[in-house]
């Protein structure tokens, strides 16, 4: 079986969600849409006070290079155009509308027919990419136009689909591919011939039988798509793992998967596509794994962006436990603490995941005994205990010095660390430091 | 046995006259004419190395000075007027001395524990906890309360305060390198004139969110009134994205922006007495302020520097 | 409901802790000290439990009264050193204040001088050993002979170990190759049996706490080159399987010069630490003063390991 050859770790699976069905959030009296959808700039605002909008319309307009649209989630009357905090408290740009009736733009395809002709070429494809804001779900929200706008000189040999969700508790990307295999594999063939490719490779880890099984019927209908079951193992979903484990090839240091051939996507994006290309709907909603070991209930939900994280739980679960320490969007390993509920949720976020309180409280730091279970975790063959002494002390250009730009801050060295030393914070802090330096320099 | 000890006194003697002659031309080839005005005013420096002064550290400092031959647009906070004249007569020249200045934390202590909106579990490092989220406090403008000024101090002079976890500046202690200001990634502290007596009045708030918005986060946020801007005699008050700035060279310390402010942001410190409230019905948030006054927790320097009181 | 904590990812963790590997490796020296006390009785129990109540002792009035820190006592550590200790001096009854000594040189100067756990250069248990043979010749070499099975007489008869003997002449003729790896030898406490401690070392493969590169570069290391040497002359050099299973070649290899704290992390620059431990040990035995050189070694090693660590990185993903 296919894997990443270097470091890794192994957590605990806990993939409790695995057999909700996908079930739909109704939509709330407010939507909130931050402007900030993706990585990048945030979108402008195109909308004013007191406009009308219709489900599926343009309210944010993408203005810098990396930028995506922002489409209106809801119908209704735009409330005023302002800051909101975000789930971390941050203030972020945002347009709120007050919800009237559900009425889309006559544009959309709300058949559930799936229509699997696409004659579109590549250019237009990459065009409608950008004009349906889609961007990659994976967790980074990397805009899609940008990634599938191969640059002059390089080219495309491998499109691999990432569906290992290596991450822990997670199974939003497992719905997807039990209830909609067929429509996937239409939005990685769309991709695969927008790349000129002859095959998409779908990675999905072992742990999950019945999806490679259900991928593998319905691909045999599509020419040159590949099922590769892959071993067990974090960080098999990251980019550059992946790459490494599907074509053996490695992404070198600086670099994108590009500059090797290979484009990867996530296999949520690829429905995403489906829906985008073929029947015109842009990116206005996400699927979300409502998990936790404590939660009555287990969910995967389909939400409208915008929707507070307070109303999904309301919706799934009613109230979050009492002993609730800790909520976070996305897996354990990478997802990202919140801590205002009543934040609107953006098209990245993959899960509301409730921790206890004892889980989530991290133990105490004690000495480093230089054991060396973080260079043996990291599956970029880095030294993280190195960093951390290096950032302590302030000295940024060792730091750079010693590859730490390479990090992928999958956190396989906090995961290991018997000293509970919090290497994956500091390493982003170094991080952080190096690319100001970088910037201050230039 | 003489010609024994004469052939090893010999030979010995020899070795070391030849690599005498080595050593001297080698010490001529590779000499560094150094001026040594460098060393004395480097021996007059502080010798902490802050980087207060924008120079890697005194050596360089001193390296500048003397190259420079005067002290035009060089200035050692930590050293102050001793330093200054120390250097200026060294190099001969003179030097103007600005107004002492003192590092202000311009963040109202204001959550005690039980006030505190997150449990901050993470890197103890405020640049690394503001790239996670808003702070304990909920304040995207306020202190993180993690210290990374207390780290960059050089002289002792910022100490946490575990109750508010908010710094508080030794005054006494307080060179004004500047090194804290830098630290800070939300830019709380500012260096400000020390003022006479030590007297001092300024918005401690940097919340630019709008009113209602900052009064949630925070009781003693600057909701942006500009009530202190009408009443300032002087306008060395100016109002900006909702936020109240002092301008501390026109400040005359009269404090009638202090008694006027809703909600208790201005601060005066190292008065006499607390300033009167001019109203004599406080708002219903400022009978709730005392609840965030710690003057118990305040350092010895600092003995006047609660709120006004209602 | 409670306040949101809040951190950086991962929200996850192993489970693995300093303290639990610490523990795992006194679990490993069950039972070569089970073995020493069937051999050496209830002197070898006491000079132990001296060695790790002393240890224990010292490491809590250092970090209680001189550097005013929270004490770690809880974190085993200074048990393993206690415990290795023991394991390197003979069990006689002179021991059992001669090792109260050796603590105090093992954790003061050894350990808590450099700032504590993890931030020693030098295997502690080694220094207090080492610093004990140097300043107590006599008593650190005179060795109870094993006498039976769990004598209970604190006067035991003495006599040379085999490294001993065989440095002043030739090995004892009744000496076979069987009793130097069940431990039916004179020698330090903990060292005699190899099959007690390749039992503990064993369990600390299976838990993951050491990994096979050290023991297996230092003991093959030292194999193989007194293999080549007992090749070359057969009279003046001993067997190569005896080599390794007298003296502390195999105490040293599993227990000591696997320390994480004194031993490189990458993997290149950990066989290259075994390499330089079994070299020098071969080294010092046949050529050196002493008849036992691992100490020696594992020290001599201990010192370049920063150098290692510096040389040996891992193999990047992308370099």
């Amino acid at each position: 079986m296919k894997t990443f050859k270097m470091g890794g770790v192994h957590p605990e699976e806990n993939k409790i969600s695995n057999d909700a069905a996908i079930q739909v959030i109704p939509v709330g009296a407010q939507m909130v849409v931050l402007m900030n959808q993706h990585l990048g700039a945030p979108a402008t605002p195109v909308v004013q006070k007191g406009d009308k909008v219709k489900v599926g319309q343009l309210i944010g307009e993408a203005q810098a290079f990396m930028c995506a649209n922002v489409h209106s989630p809801v119908s209704g009357t735009v409330a005023k155009v302002e800051p909101v905090k975000d789930a971390f408290g941050l203030l972020k740009p945002a347009v709120h509308i007050t919800v009237e009736g559900d009425e889309w733009m006559e544009t959309i395809d709300r058949t559930p027919d799936i229509k699997r002709e696409c004659t579109l070429e590549p250019a237009a494809v990459v065009a409608k990419l950008k004009e349906m804001g889609i961007v990659g779900l994976g967790g980074a929200t990397f805009p899609a136009h940008i990634k599938y706008s191969v640059p002059e000189g390089k080219k495309a040999e491998y499109l691999i689909i990432n569906a290992a969700e290596c991450e822990p508790y997670l199974t939003s990307d497992y719905r997807v591919m039990m209830e909609h295999a067929e429509e996937i594999c239409i939005g990685i063939s769309i991709l695969r011939k927008a790349l000129g490719v002859p095959n998409a490779y779908v990675g999905i880890e072992s742990n999950k039988p019945q999806a490679i099984a259900r991928m593998q019927e319905v691909a045999r209908q599509f020419e040159g798509i590949v099922i590769e079951p892959l071993k067990v193992k974090y960080p098999q979903g990251a980019e550059k793992q992946l790459i490494n484990a599907v074509t053996g090839r490695k992404v070198p240091s600086g670099k994108l998967p590009i500059d090797v051939g290979c484009v990867v996507s996530n296999v949520g994006t690829t429905f995403a596509v489906y829906e985008a290309i073929q029947k015109n709907k842009p990116l206005i909603e996400n699927i979300l794994t409502v998990t936790g070991k404590k939660l009555p209930t287990q969910h995967n939900c389909l939400v409208r962006i915008g929707t507070t994280f307070a109303d999904i739980v309301k919706h799934t679960i009613g109230e979050l436990p009492a002993t609730t320490g800790k909520v976070i969007s996305g897996g354990t390993m990478m997802g990202k603490a919140i801590v205002n509920l009543d934040a609107p949720t953006v098209k990245g976020n993959a899960s509301v995941l409730v921790m206890d309180e004892g889980e989530a409280r991290r133990a105490p730091e004690t000495a480093c005994i230089r054991c060396g279970k973080c260079m043996n975790a990291c599956p970029m063959g880095l030294e993280p205990y190195l960093f951390s002494s290096l950032v302590k002390a302030g000295r940024t250009e060792e730091a750079q010095q010693s590859n730490i730009l390479d990090c992928i801050e999958c956190g396989c060295c906090f995961f290991s660390c018997p000293a509970n030393k919090p290497l994956t914070d500091e390493i982003r802090l170094g991080k952080n430091r190096v690319r100001a330096m970088m910037a201050a320099k230039k | 046995m003489t010609q024994q000890i004469l052939i090893a006194v010999l030979v010995l003697g020899a070795i070391g006259a030849f690599f005498a002659v080595v050593l001297y031309f080698v010490a001529q080839k590779f000499k560094v004419v150094e001026d040594p005005l460098i060393d004395e005013v480097a021996d007059a420096l502080p010798g902490a190395n802050c980087g207060g002064c924008g120079k890697a550290g005194c050596r360089a400092f001193a390296e500048a000075c003397v190259a420079q031959g005067n002290m035009d647009g060089l200035r050692c906070a930590p050293g102050g007027e001793p330093v200054a004249t120390r250097i200026a007569e060294l190099l001969g020249c003179t030097v103007e001395q600005g107004e002492p200045q003192v590092a202000v934390v311009r963040c109202n202590p204001s959550f005690c524990g039980e006030k505190r909106r997150a449990n901050y579990d993470g890197l103890t490092s405020c640049a690394f906890a503001a790239s996670v989220f808003v702070g304990e406090s909920g304040c995207a403008f306020g202190c993180l309360g993690c210290g990374d000024c207390v780290a960059a101090c050089q002289f002792d002079a910022i100490r946490m305060n575990p109750q508010t976890s908010t710094p508080e500046v030794d005054e006494a202690k307080c060179t004004a390198c500047g090194a804290c200001v830098k630290a800070c990634p939300r830019r709380i502290i500012e260096l400000r004139n020390k003022g006479r007596n030590n007297r001092r009045v300024y918005v401690s708030c940097v919340n630019k969110e709008k009113g209602a918005a900052a009064r949630k986060t925070c009781d003693n946020a600057c909701i942006g009134c500009s009530k202190c801007e009408k009443v300032c005699p002087v306008s060395a008050i100016t109002i900006a994205d909702s936020l109240s700035y002092i301008d501390f060279t026109k400040c005359i310390a009269c404090r009638k922006c202090v008694t006027e402010c809703p909600t208790q942001a201005i601060r005066d410190v190292n008065f006499p007495s607390p300033a009167k409230k001019a109203e004599p019905k406080p708002a219903p948030e400022a009978l709730e302020a005392p609840k965030v006054e710690v003057p118990k927790a305040e350092p010895v320097a600092v003995p006047q520097a609660e709120p006004a009181k209602a | 409901m409670n306040l949101l904590s809040i951190s950086g990812s991962p929200h996850v963790h192993s489970d693995e802790s300093t303290k639990k590997i610490m523990w795992r490796v006194n679990l490993a020296l069950v039972p070569a000290l089970l073995v020493a006390i069937a051999y050496f009785g209830l002197n070898a129990l006491l000079v132990s439990l001296i060695a790790v109540a002393s240890c224990v002792l010292f490491q809590w009035l250092i970090e209680k009264y001189i550097l005013k820190v929270p004490t770690t006592i809880g974190d085993g550590s200074a048990v393993i050193t206690g415990l290795l200790l023991a394991f390197n001096v003979p069990s006689t009854v002179d021991m059992m204040w001669i090792v109260v000594i050796g603590a105090l040189v093992a954790m003061g100067i050894g350990k808590m001088a450099f700032g504590g756990l993890g931030k020693n250069p030098f295997n502690p248990a080694l220094v207090g050993r080492v610093f004990l043979l140097i300043s107590f010749p006599v008593q650190m070499t005179t060795w109870p002979v094993v006498d039976g099975i769990f004598p209970m007489n604190f006067d035991v008869a003495t006599g040379a170990t085999p490294l001993g003997a065989f440095k002043e002449g030739a090995l004892p003729a009744d000496v076979t190759l069987w009793d130097a790896f069940l431990g039916h030898v004179g020698g330090s406490l903990g060292e005699v049996s190899a099959l007690a401690i390749l039992l503990g070392a064993c369990y600390l493969l299976w838990k993951k706490v050491i990994t096979w590169h050290i023991p297996v570069a230092f003991i093959g290391t030292a194999l193989v080159f007194s293999a080549i040497l007992w090749l070359v002359n057969p009279e003046q050099y001993m067997d190569p399987l005896m080599t390794i299973f007298t003296g502390g070649i195999m105490l040293g290899a599993c227990f000591m010069a696997t320390d994480m704290v004194t031993s490189p992390m990458a993997k290149s620059g950990q066989l290259i630490f075994g390499f330089g431990c079994g070299l020098l040990t071969i080294i010092i035995r046949n050529w050196g003063a002493y008849p036992e050189g691992v100490s020696f070694a594992i020290l001599l090693m201990n010192s370049v390991t920063p150098l290692i660590n510096r040389w040996c990185k891992p193999a990047r993903f992308a370099a």
